[in-house]
């Protein structure tokens, strides 16, 4: 589904975020990608939907290349969705309208159709009472799962988070978790940049360690943390576990 | 907010010598509008000079026809304004090398020079020299010339300036959106083009209507200085009433008059238009 092949990201010609990264995910697996501050798991997510361009490398997503200039960006990104950290709800659309607006743009959905499908992703996500509310009206939790019922409703192939609950107060972590594991056990391929071990645990087919910008090792979660290869994956978690 | 912030410094600092600090209320004299009820006695004190006495009648008579050509500047002004500056705002953000430079280029220039002297550059030097290189061509072609009045030049310099300073409030308010909204909207397959539509411009608005609000009022004051190109709006036919009546204090009371109502009332509804989009938004802020 995803393979990256030498994925190289410098900014600015000195910051060297990703180095030569190489990782597949298969169709149906679910990757939680861990590491310290800046050592480019943002970086690596953004480059699977060409927020970043790649310095070097190739991004083969649903058999598109996207670093090639012929590929069209835009059809591709319908198909990765993307959950931010700090959910990037549009703040002057209601819950309805933010979910919508794509669906009818890019699809080509009818108004009734894409509201229909807002509606059934956001019983999904548990909050189909808000969808007449605005972002601001909303609890982080529940602005989260809107975001994720908003790239849901494209129908993605793919679905990219970037710390989703690290915004988040600690009692609505969990609400976005569920919601998360329960797209895990429906079989949607995940890349999710995340530290709560919990949900690795539970969700992942496989840890990434990411150190500078390098992968350091991968495997299944449990694999490494009861018995990491690398001192620096060891130390790593030794500072976030309990 | 800044209310709750008061509450809790108020709980912290205790009252000294047993004086009690029960209420932030402040007397009604305090918080009263004084200026606006000077400002409008002054008005009222004009219209009562120029209904009363036939001194200021006259020089009234003399003056307000001039309010057609200052409105009417005003407005082509604005128009032309608005388009030259969304163009040039965008054009600094472009991707294209060539579009960004020449925003940039035309934005700097215009902003370092003052109005006046612009305006006789514009009028008297680069209209009919670009016009007269046109129209030798349009001439030997179609058998027709172009020609820009005095007013329209002038107009169109107007333009060419507010152009520049707008080009930078559009730009600062698409700027202001954090880049998280078009990421958001990239990240949908949103076009940049549908991005920046429907997700961009509808919130940079916001920040983009008063400061052109105060843009249009600033227009229209600054339609006085056509005056010195001998176009007949208000402030040219003050000069020309005060010139030949020696009525210096008649004319010139008469012309501010006119210019106060126009920019006050202006600014009046430009108050209750933010009003009503702050209010507009509490429900999504
Ligand atoms: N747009 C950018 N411009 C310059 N440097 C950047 C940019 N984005 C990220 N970086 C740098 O790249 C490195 C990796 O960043 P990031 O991928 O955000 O790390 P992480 O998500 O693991 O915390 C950091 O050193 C960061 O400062
Ligand atoms: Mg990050």
């Amino acid at each position: 589904m995803i393979t990256l092949s030498g994925l190289t990201k410098t900014f600015d010609r000195t910051i060297h975020a990703v180095k030569d990264v190489d990782l597949h995910i298969d169709e149906g697996e679910v990757v939680v990608i861990v590491g310290p501050s800046g050592s480019g798991k943002s970086t690596i997510l953004r480059c699977i939907n060409l927020l970043e361009i790649p310095t070097a490398g190739t991004v083969l997503v649903d058999g598109f290349e996207l670093t090639d200039t012929s590929t069209d960006i835009d059809h591709v990104r319908a198909e990765v969705g993307m959950v931010f950290q700090q959910f990037n709800l549009f703040p002057h659309l209601t819950v309805m309208e933010n979910i919508t607006l794509a669906q009818r743009k890019v699809r080509g959905r009818s108004r009734a159709e894409a509201e229909e499908m807002a509606m059934r992703q956001l019983t999904r996500v548990g909050i189909p009472e808000k969808a007449d509310s605005y972002p601001r009206q909303l609890s982080g939790g529940q602005q989260q799962r809107v975001a994720i019922a908003r790239s849901l409703a494209m129908e993605p192939r793919v679905m990219l988070f970037d710390e989703p609950t690290s915004a988040l107060d600690p009692e609505m972590v969990k609400e976005v978790l569920d919601v998360m594991l329960e797209l895990a056990a429906e079989g949607m391929t995940m890349v999710v940049v995340s530290h709560e071990m919990g949900f690795a645990r539970a969700a992942a087919d496989r840890l990434v360690f990411i150190d500078e910008g390098e992968i350091i090792e991968a495997g299944p979660p449990e694999e490494i943390f009861t018995n990491p290869a690398h001192e620096r994956t060891r130390a790593f978690f030794d500072k976030i576990l309990y | 907010m800044t209310q709750d912030q008061g509450a809790e410094t108020d709980q912290k600092s205790r009252p000294r010598n047993g004086s009690k600090r029960v209420t932030d209320e402040r007397p009604w004299w305090d918080t009263f509008p004084w200026w606006s009820a000077i400002i409008a006695a002054i008005l009222l004190w004009m219209a009562w000079q120029i209904a009363t006495s036939e001194d200021y009648e006259l020089a009234w008579d003399r003056i307000s026809p001039g309010l057609r050509l200052t409105v009417t500047a005003t407005l082509q002004a604005f128009a032309i304004a608005l388009v030259v500056g969304l163009a040039a705002g965008m054009g600094q953000l472009s991707r294209n090398v060539v579009a960004r430079n020449i925003s940039r280029t035309y934005v700097e220039f215009i902003r370092g020079i003052p109005i006046l002297p612009l305006i006789f550059t514009v009028a008297l030097i680069v209209v009919p020299e670009t016009t007269e290189m046109l129209n030798s061509r349009l001439n030997a072609w179609f058998g027709w010339e172009f020609k820009l009045s005095f007013q329209m030049r002038a107009t169109v310099t107007l333009a060419l300036i507010y152009g520049a300073y707008m080009a930078e409030i559009f730009r600062g308010g698409i700027q202001s959106i954090p880049p998280g909204q078009s990421e958001a909207g990239r990240s949908l397959g949103l076009t940049r083009r549908q991005t920046m539509n429907s997700v961009i411009l509808p919130q940079a608005m916001r920040a983009i209507i008063p400061p052109l609000g105060n843009d249009f009022i600033a227009i229209l004051k600054d339609t006085s200085l056509l005056s010195v190109l001998g176009v007949l709006e208000i402030t040219q036919r003050g000069r020309q009433f005060s010139a030949s009546t020696f009525k210096f204090r008649e004319g010139y009371f008469v012309v501010s008059f006119i210019y106060l109502i126009l920019t006050l009332s202006l600014s009046l509804l430009l108050g209750l238009l933010e009003k009503r989009m702050t209010r507009d938004r509490q429900g999504e802020r």
